[in-house]
């Protein structure tokens, strides 16, 4: 196509958006809404994946030793565990230690405990291949004196019902909002065609190709869809910033991280943008093809 | 030029229109189709530019099969083809230019190549003085000259006319088919379904007749033949 052509159907199709006033005000903000909540959702689930993955990936086992267990025996249980097939290391932690941890971690609200000690002596043990963590987690829990044993993939089983039940009712959700923006957007483009019919009649009588008479449709549905991408991406990337400042000083000892500020936001932004661009360009051909008939 | 072969059109309502249509016209004729109200004149003449689609027969105008004709080819028939209608068809926001200029516009003609086009026909229907003018600062004739004048800009083998005097006084009427006669004599072929007995039945050219979708007369110089 033409240079020429390009800017006369990128004319055109503003001209639309100005001259739809409410229609196109009512449609940039129902892609601004779906939009805003995939990103968040986008982020919410991403993140969750990854805490998922970072917990699944963690070789690291708490040790809970029984109450009333002498140094003898812990020294004892040390070695045993540490002879075991699978185990890199075993660390020794004492319940005073694990306290010290806690208020450090969490804030002097636990200090109170400092008097009456609920906690137990433990060990951290590493497995030397996360896919091994379960069975030498389970080898130790067989030993006698031993309370109990945590590890990762223990905790992340509840984490991916809370993964499976979000997406699904995200889904359900964003779908909604999806056609809801698509149909504002095919019904704006409908304005701008009936109001446009005898110039696409008159076109389509002088021979003007089908593509000529559809492509200023298509790119009004598309600006649309790009404006209505500005104030989530905009939203999103400064919402993300916010938590990853608030997160990142109060996670560093945890085994799990939250994805970096960049490239994750880039990547999100760039989704929020296509799928800006998509339901734009998505629902103008609904309308062209009800009501263009080219 | 036109080819027309046992043409038979039934709309979806079920209405024959055609009903097994022969006809043949050559490069340069000057043809008139008569006939009474819903005769089958629009639709004949819709066939040309593929605006109604045979049901079944053989048609060509300008050696393009109408009848096998791909959706996405007819622009390049409409583009052999200029097309006149009663109601002149122009658009109320673009100037007499502009309007003019919009049919090479969206066929994507070169800048210079309007501009050069335009300016010609706009003096061929005298109306290069009124080229900033807006439609409905226009009298009726000057309207049909307008559109006559894009009909004509992107200089098509054939000139289609659908009652194009249908809306205008007598005297108007006059001046819009010298026109058309002006037109015929530098060679395009004018196809014009009409209701005008005294044009007609002065300005002689052939005449086809059609009633119930048949065609009834097909006489070279013939006469309008129906009274007032
Ligand atoms: N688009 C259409 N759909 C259904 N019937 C039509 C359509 N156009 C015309 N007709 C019918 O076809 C017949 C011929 O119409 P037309 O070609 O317009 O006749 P004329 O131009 O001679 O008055 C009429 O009975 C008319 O009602
Ligand atoms: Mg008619």
């Amino acid at each position: 196509m033409k240079a020429r052509t390009l800017g006369r159907h990128f004319r055109e199709s503003l001209k639309s958006l100005g001259r739809n006033g409410w229609m196109t005000f009512a449609s940039v903000s129902a892609v601004t809404v779906t939009l805003l909540l995939v990103g968040v959702f986008v982020l919410i689930m991403m993140n969750l994946n990854k805490i998922a993955d970072d917990v699944e990936n963690d070789v690291e086992m708490k040790v809970f030793i029984a109450l009333e267990t002498g140094q003898e025996d812990i020294d004892r249980l040390e070695n045993e565990i540490s002879v075991l097939p699978g185990v890199e290391s075993v660390d020794f932690s004492t319940k005073e230690e694990e306290l010290t941890d806690l208020i450090l971690n969490f804030g002097d609200d636990f200090s109170l405990y400092e008097q009456n000690n609920p906690l137990f002596d433990v060990f951290y043990v590493k497995s030397i291949d996360p896919q091994q963590t379960e069975k030498v987690a389970g080898e130790i829990s067989k030993i006698d004196q031993i309370e109990k044993v945590e590890f990762g993939a223990g905790k992340i089983e509840k984490l991916f019902n809370v993964l499976n039940t979000g997406r699904n009712v995200g889904l359900v959700l964003i779908l909604a909002l999806l056609f809801t923006a698509m149909f504002l957007i095919s019904n704006t483009i409908r304005i701008t065609i009936v109001a446009r019919r005898h110039e696409i009649e008159i076109m389509k009588l002088v021979g003007a190709t089908n593509w000529f008479v559809r492509i200023p449709f298509i790119l009004e549905g598309m600006w649309l869809g790009l404006l209505g991408s500005i104030i989530p991406i905009g939203l999103v990337a400064a919402l993300y910033y916010n938590v990853t400042v608030y997160a990142e000083p109060r996670l560093k000892n945890e085994i799990f991280q939250l994805l970096e500020f960049s490239p994750f936001i880039y990547q999100v932004s760039a989704l929020i943008l296509l799928m800006g661009i998509f339901i734009g360009v998505w629902g103008s051909f609904m309308s062209i093809r009800k009501f263009l008939r080219v | 030029m036109i080819q027309m072969k046992n043409v038979y059109k039934k709309y979806s309502n079920g209405i024959v229109a055609l009903n097994g249509m022969n006809v043949e016209i050559d490069q340069g004729e000057f043809v008139y189709v008569v006939g009474p109200s819903g005769a089958g004149k629009s639709t004949f003449i819709k066939m040309m530019y593929r605006e109604e689609r045979p049901t079944s027969g053989q048609m060509f105008v300008d050696g393009i099969d109408i009848a096998t004709l791909k959706n996405s080819k007819v622009p390049l028939l409409r583009r052999q083809i200029g097309v006149v209608f009663q109601d002149f068809k122009l658009l109320p926001k673009l100037n007499v230019y502009e309007n003019v200029a919009f049919a090479l516009e969206v066929i994507e003609e070169k800048p210079e190549e309007i501009r050069k086009r335009v300016l010609k026909v706009l003096d061929l229907v005298g109306l290069k003085h009124k080229a900033r003018m807006f439609p409905t600062e226009l009298s009726g004739g000057e309207q049909q000259r307008v559109s006559i004048a894009r009909s004509i800009v992107n200089k098509p083998k054939v000139v289609i006319a659908d009652e194009p005097t249908g809306n205008l006084d007598p005297e108007t009427s006059w001046d819009i088919m010298r026109l058309f006669e002006q037109i015929n004599k530098s060679g395009t072929t004018i196809l014009m379904a009409t209701h005008n007995r005294e044009i007609v039945n002065s300005m002689r050219h052939r005449v086809i007749a059609i009633e119930g979708g048949l065609i009834v007369r097909d006489v070279a110089g013939g006469d309008y033949g129906y009274e007032g």
